[in-house]
């Protein structure tokens, strides 16, 4: 092995692609003028860059990067005719220095609290003082408990600070949400927003509450179903953020204190289906909803979503583990669990929300609601509605993602 | 019923709340005499109420309400935990059968004219299917198989019974919701008083509180008042429970359900805290109740808000946490020295805006 060709790895310090041969000239043209005082200076240049401390006269760059340009094995060696090159302008930079630091001295505290003024600065604007104090007040508020819940457990407090910030750019800037026929949402008094369920995880409720509460600044009390408060965490964020459980009673109290309740009739049977039945609706329950309308006179309300069946596409199901986890079902989409937590991002398909126009009840008799002949048409009338607008928005749409 | 004033005769009045409420009772000048049954005798003062003692799992009590020439019963000797009374069968002992001679022996007594019934919001159990109000028409959910919640069924079911087979009688039953106050020892209170209070990973229900003084009120009330039937009392609004663990300033440790049956299991053996099998349920899915019927049809009105009740039984225990909140008024405090604006230098040490921050 005495006789094997030594072939030098990297460059020594020099410019050039590490051959051990002069660089090109585009690799001397990239190097930078400043870059001879960092690197190992030669005898003469070092001398210089004392001398001009801070800015190196053009003259002295030239000659530290004629001494800086190497030969073939000597480094030091100053034999080779430089390339005439432009002279470039000097560069107003100091020479670096490392300073040893002890190992335990940190940062000092005043460039602490000048980094966490200025941060505080870049969060809250010029006033943060106030803004800062503000939101000192806020934490503690919620440290100590000093909030107000109200009957059902809605906290709108954080719902607004936390849960619905934490949305918005999901609905504007991954799903895109387009939101047609908000007028048809009352500016106040109770109504009930009737929406098909799809996308496997009931994302679609989530985007419809803040899309409601970006556009008409109303909060949706959505109803959900009793698997929704028996999951722990969902249990706890479902009643913080407003829901109640899907039953007459607390539909019918939410309509009459003047809610704005949300409804997704088709349940498990709506969110759970394959991809390839999608935006076909499913049963509406058993018309629960509309008699809760009925009785408390309020407004129906169809809302028609497109996109929410394209985010996570149901393919599989695997019923018996989900039966003994207690879940109606157990998804397999193309990317779960395949991917694994990346398979849980939804595909950032194009929203369409579209509000109908609203189906009055109020002007029904009173027993209407025990009528179940009336109530199954009304049923029906508001699954065509929401079925005719489901089409109608896919053929307006261009693509699954556009 | 006599215009010369009423014989009270209220039951369980060795423990706390029914001793205190028996000498209210005797404080009122409607009333002629009080008297108090209990088959122990009662640990503290009882003023004017003379003290019969009584079991009433026995006919002697027949002879008792027939004797001191009674019109007006007030039960309220239900027994919420096994530990106090010494056993679960014991409890069931003491809540349902003897519920069921006290009922017999009012039926037998002719001069009996009202009865009123303390009873507890625990008959709606607590369940993810819960309606978030339930009103006093709803029956529960999930029917609870054990404990108090199906002690305290029972008896509403045979207090229903009586009051059809004396329709002469006003039987009001109140269900309470969870007692709370300095005084009150029951195993939410001493759940409470834990100093680390372990939680339901992943779940905070929503929880109503009844001061000790408004259930005092509203029985006293339910005498006074010439209605009948099945009311909610608790006070306005809900609390969540970690909102109320946060009030208290102490730590909470989330843990999964079955490991906070263990605990509470734990602590019971160890005589610490008398904490219920059913209260798991409560703490865990919550429960709220509708008091509309309370206001208008038996005109009671708390004094106590829900808050306002777990404040005042907040207010003598010792924190130990809230080391965030401490914190963050160290650090609302040292604010305005950061930047000093001028007006807050100008108005001295206190920060001008530190109102909106200092909570107490």
């Amino acid at each position: 092995m005495g006789d094997a060709e030594i072939i030098p790895i990297g460059t020594r310090g020099r410019p050039g692609r590490g051959t051990g041969k002069q660089p090109s000239s585009a690799a001397r043209g990239l190097a930078p003028g400043a870059r001879s005082a960092s690197a190992k200076p030669a005898p003469r240049s070092s001398a210089g860059s004392t001398a001009g401390s801070t800015a190196g006269s053009a003259g002295t760059a030239a000659a530290k990067r004629s001494a800086q340009r190497p030969a073939h094995d000597e480094p030091q060696a100053t034999a080779q005719v430089p390339v005439e090159h432009p002279v470039e302008p000097p560069v107003d930079r100091p020479a670096a220095t490392t300073r040893d630091r002890a190992p335990m001295s940190g940062i000092p505290a005043s460039d602490w609290l000048a980094a966490i003024q200025h941060g505080a600065r870049e969060v809250f604007g010029e006033q943060w003082e106030p803004q800062l104090a503000s939101f000192l007040a806020f934490l503690r508020r919620r440290v100590t408990g000093d909030y107000l819940v109200d009957e059902y457990g809605f906290d709108q407090e954080v719902t607004e600070r936390f849960l619905m910030a934490t949305l918005r750019p999901i609905a504007e800037k991954w799903f895109r949400i387009e939101v047609r026929g908000v007028e048809n949402i009352p500016t106040e008094g109770g109504a009930l927003v009737v929406s098909n369920h799809s996308g496997t995880i009931p994302v679609d409720g989530l985007m419809t509450l803040v899309s409601i509460h970006d556009h008409t600044g109303r909060f949706l009390r959505p109803l959900g179903a009793d698997l929704v408060f028996r999951l722990p965490f969902v249990s706890s964020l479902a009643r913080k953020s407003g829901a109640t459980l899907a039953c007459a009673e607390d539909a019918e109290r939410m309509l009459t204190s003047g809610e704005l309740v949300g409804v997704w009739p088709e349940g498990f049977k709506g969110i759970g289906k394959p991809y390839s039945e999608r935006y076909k609706l499913q049963r509406f329950g058993r018309g629960g909803f509309v008699a809760a309308a009925l009785r408390t006179g309020v407004p129906i309300i169809p809302l028609s979503v497109v996109g929410a069946e394209e985010i996570y596409p149901l393919v599989g199901n695997v019923p018996s583990l989900a039966r003994l986890l207690g879940l109606p079902y157990l998804p397999i989409t193309p990317f779960f669990p395949a991917l694994g937590p990346l398979g849980l991002v939804p595909l950032p398909s194009k929203w369409l929300l579209e509000f109908g126009e609203p189906i009055r009840t109020d002007e029904l008799d009173v027993g209407a609601a025990d009528d179940p002949m009336l109530v199954f048409n009304v049923t029906d009338q508001v699954r065509e509605t929401i079925q005719q607008t489901l089409y109608t928005l896919l053929m307006q749409r261009e693509s699954v993602f556009k | 019923m006599g215009s010369a004033g009423r014989v009270v005769l209220v039951t369980g009045v060795s423990r706390d709340l029914g001793r205190r409420f028996a000498r209210a009772v005797a404080a009122d000048p409607s009333v002629e005499r009080v008297v108090g049954v209990d088959a122990v005798p009662p640990r503290g003062d009882i003023g004017d109420v003379s003290f019969v003692r009584a079991d009433i799992r026995n006919p002697v009590i027949a002879k008792v309400i027939v004797k001191e020439d009674v019109d007006t019963v007030v039960h309220m000797s239900l027994i919420s935990t096994p530990g106090s009374a010494g056993g679960r069968n014991t409890m069931k002992e003491l809540n349902v059968i003897g519920t069921m001679q006290l009922l017999a022996a009012c039926q037998k007594a002719p001069g009996l004219r009202a009865l009123v019934v303390k009873s507890s919001t625990t008959v709606y159990g607590a369940s993810p299917r819960d309606p978030a109000m339930f009103t006093e028409d709803m029956e529960p959910r999930r029917a609870p198989r054990a404990g108090y919640a199906k002690d305290v069924i029972e008896i509403e079911g045979y207090v229903r019974g009586f009051a059809r087979r004396r329709p002469d009688v006003r039987v009001t039953t109140l269900r309470a919701a969870n007692v709370i106050g300095p005084e009150v020892t029951s195993p939410l209170t001493s759940y409470f008083r834990l100093p680390v209070i372990p939680t339901v990973i992943g779940h905070d229900p929503r929880l109503q509180f009844l001061h000790e003084h408004d259930l005092l009120e509203v029985l006293r009330h339910a005498i006074a008042a010439e209605v009948a039937g099945t009311f909610n009392v608790a006070g306005d609004g809900v609390l969540m429970l970690s909102q109320a663990v946060r009030r208290l300033q102490r730590p909470a440790v989330p843990l999964p359900s079955f490991a906070v049956g263990r605990v509470g299991t734990t602590l019971r053996s160890a005589r610490v805290a008398d904490f219920s099998p059913e209260q798991l349920g409560l703490l865990t899915y919550g429960r709220g109740v509708d008091t509309v019927r309370m206001r208008t049809e038996l005109g009671f009105e708390p004094t106590y808000t829900t808050a306002e009740a777990f404040a005042d039984f907040a207010a003598p225990l010792p924190p130990t946490g809230g080391y965030a909140d401490r914190l963050l008024s160290r650090v609302a405090q040292s604010l305005p020295e950061a930047g000093a604006p001028a007006a807050a230098v100008a108005d001295g040490p206190e920060p001008t805006y530190a109102r909106g921050v200092d909570r107490g």
